[in-house]
């Protein structure tokens, strides 16, 4: 091959074409990296705010900052396995477990008796390398379905500086746009705090998908029932921020705590993208097997500080589902625990220079 | 290492452009899935975990090919700093993208993660979890991909260079397969 004859558009010509390629392929990375879209709810946007509302407290989740760390093990009956095909649910299985006690909120000093929610994360460590993740809250609603209005609500909380409390005309006027968050409201109003981590139902509140051996798959949400009975937190608990963790290590000195895991499997047409629903009554429920608590450890030096509770870590045969919640809470708790870890990097001692509860 | 044939061979070729779509590709997916919290950021992550460790497959066969076909000369009358460039270039691109899906690969092992690539395929461990390594790691994953980005930029706009300003063929060893005057 010869070089060709001169070219039949200038020099200058080409070089705007090579500039143009160039400036269109930089551009359209920025676009899709979110810096040329300021609109745009990113994950680091969702953590500025929950920063914003509870301040910077290095080395914590930036949510559901106040908790503990357990150990235990489940133990699966099979009464699952024929809907979902994950090791987990073969019968007699037993599957280590790491947990997180925790409340709602992103101040790891906050007051116990305050938030009406207790919440409660289990990692099911499966016989290959596979792991199923879950956080759970004691509630049997979420306030909001869709990332954005979540992303509304914790500007609308945003705490005042003086009073250190929400701004009770923001929050009404929340609470009127999204008339989504009445099933939440109507349980906040008659709900009692538990007296205790270990007494009270967790629930997934997002709905997921199961899928059994021959493929098929089925929507379900699931949650934990304590054999503990329920009692309300009492007056002298009220006064001790801290009562929930001198309480969980009181009962784990007794003994072993036990839950059941409880899957209820969606009848077709039941909403499965809406977290603000919950579906009727009469559904099947499976009783999967029993998640026992032997031992807590303070969260500062704990197994379970450095896990993401991403509720989308999921072995083969559990999936997500339609929830646009799931998606929004996989981003937002990576970006967390990206902050969180790259603080305990940069401290030499870490998780442990405010005091620890 | 060195020996020379005329133009780039054809698996050589095939290696390069699908690698080139994938490369960019992987770098547009993974600016974009820790940008948004929609379900755009689920389906993003798995794809970008499976079409990474692709990556890494093909850019050992890649080298391999590189080392039996050798790769043709560039032009003589090319300045010295220019062919500098140009072996520098590749071999910082070639050290990235070997890099980069093992980086993300030990991120998750030091983070605690499964690495799953697909329900039901999921990788070994590389490193037991530790969040100072995994904090580091992060840290690398998205510098060196911005790095990428920046070598693939440059990388282009010289390939540009070569078959719109220069027309010596270089651009069409690697597309056509054509020899250098
Ligand atoms: C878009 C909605 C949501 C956002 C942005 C959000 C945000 C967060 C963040 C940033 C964390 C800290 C993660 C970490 O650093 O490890 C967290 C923890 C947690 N979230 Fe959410 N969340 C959302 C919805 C939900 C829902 C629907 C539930 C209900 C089950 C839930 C339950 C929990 C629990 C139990 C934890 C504590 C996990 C642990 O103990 O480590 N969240 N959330
Ligand atoms: C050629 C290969 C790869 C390229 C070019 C690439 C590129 C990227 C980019 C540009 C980001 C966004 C970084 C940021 O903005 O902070 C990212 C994030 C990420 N990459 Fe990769 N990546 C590659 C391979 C892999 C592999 C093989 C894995 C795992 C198996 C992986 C796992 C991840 C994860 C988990 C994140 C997001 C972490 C988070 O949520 O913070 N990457 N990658
Ligand atoms: C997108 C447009 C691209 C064009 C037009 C292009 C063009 C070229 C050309 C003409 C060569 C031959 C240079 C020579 O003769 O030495 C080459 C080599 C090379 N390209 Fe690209 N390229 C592109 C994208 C990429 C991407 C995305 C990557 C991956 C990161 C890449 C990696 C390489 C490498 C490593 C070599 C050296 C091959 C060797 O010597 O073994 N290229 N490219």
């Amino acid at each position: 091959m010869t070089l060709k004859t001169p070219p039949p558009l200038n020099t200058i010509f080409r070089f705007t074409v090579i500039g143009l390629v160039i400036a269109i392929l930089a551009t359209a990375f920025a676009y899709v990296g979110g810096w040329l879209d300021p609109g745009r709810l990113t994950p680091d946007r969702m953590i500025n705010t929950l920063e914003d509302n509870a301040g910077v407290h290095e080395g914590y989740r930036r949510n559901h900052a106040k908790g503990y760390c357990v150990v235990g093990r489940f133990e699966s009956n099979g009464n699952a396995a024929s809907l979902s095909r994950a090791s987990v649910f073969e019968a007699g299985q037993q599957s280590p477990l790491i947990g997180r006690f925790a409340i709602p909120g992103g101040n790891p000093n906050a007051n116990d008796g305050m938030p009406p929610i207790r919440s409660f994360a289990l990692q099911f460590q499966l016989s290959n390398d596979e792991q199923w993740r879950t956080a759970m809250n004691a509630m049997p609603v979420f306030p909001v379905s869709t990332p954005q209005a979540f992303w509304e609500l914790l500007k609308a909380s945003r705490p005042d500086s003086k009073s250190g409390k929400p701004d009770a005309a923001k929050m009404s006027a929340f609470f009127a746009d999204h008339p989504e968050t009445k099933p939440f409201l109507a349980w906040a109003k008659t709900a009692q705090r538990s007296s205790s981590f270990v007494n009270v139902d967790y629930n997934s509140l997002d709905a997921f998908r199961f899928i059994d051996a021959a493929g098929t798959t089925h929507f379900v949400r699931w949650g934990l029932v304590p054999e503990a009975p329920f009692t309300a937190m009492t007056d002298a608990q009220k006064q001790d921020p801290d009562f929930l963790s001198k309480d969980l290590r009181e009962r784990l000195e007794q003994g072993p705590q036990r839950w059941h895991l409880i899957v209820t499997v969606a009848n077709p047409g039941d909403p499965t993208n809406d977290a603000t629903l919950v579906w009727p009554e009469d559904r099947r429920q499976i009783d999967a097997g029993v998640v026992t608590i032997e031992s807590a450890q303070a969260q500062a030096d704990g197994p379970c500080r450095d896990i993401n509770y991403d509720p989308l870590v999921l072995p083969d045969g559990i999936a997500g589902s339609d929830d646009p919640l799931l998606s929004a809470r996989s981003a937002a708790y990576s970006e967390s625990y990206n902050r969180r870890t790259r603080e305990e990097a940069e401290s030499a001692t870490p998780s442990t220079q405010e005091p620890q509860s | 290492m060195n020996s020379r044939t005329a133009t780039f061979s054809v698996p050589a070729r095939l290696l390069h452009w699908s690698m080139a779509i994938m490369v960019m590709s992987m770098l547009f997916i993974g600016i974009g899935m820790v940008a948004t919290v929609s379900e755009r950021h689920v389906w993003l992550v798995q794809l970008h975990k499976p079409l990474g460790i692709a990556i890494l497959a093909l850019v050992i066969v890649r080298l391999l090919v590189r080392w039996r076909h050798g790769t043709p000369a560039l032009p003589a009358d090319l300045p010295p700093w220019q062919r500098a460039a140009a072996h520098l270039s590749h071999w910082v691109l070639y050290a990235l993208m070997l890099a980069m899906p093992l980086i993300g690969w030990t991120m998750l092992s030091a983070g605690g993660y499964p690495v799953t690539l697909y329900s039901g395929i999921t990788l070994p461990d590389l490193v037991s979890p530790s969040a100072t390594l995994y904090s580091a790691l992060r840290f690398a994953h998205t510098w060196l991909a911005l790095s990428l980005f920046a070598v693939i930029l440059i990388h282009l706009t010289a390939a540009l260079y070569h078959g719109l300003i220069r027309r010596d063929g270089v651009l069409a060893s690697m597309t056509k397969g054509q020899k250098h005057p």
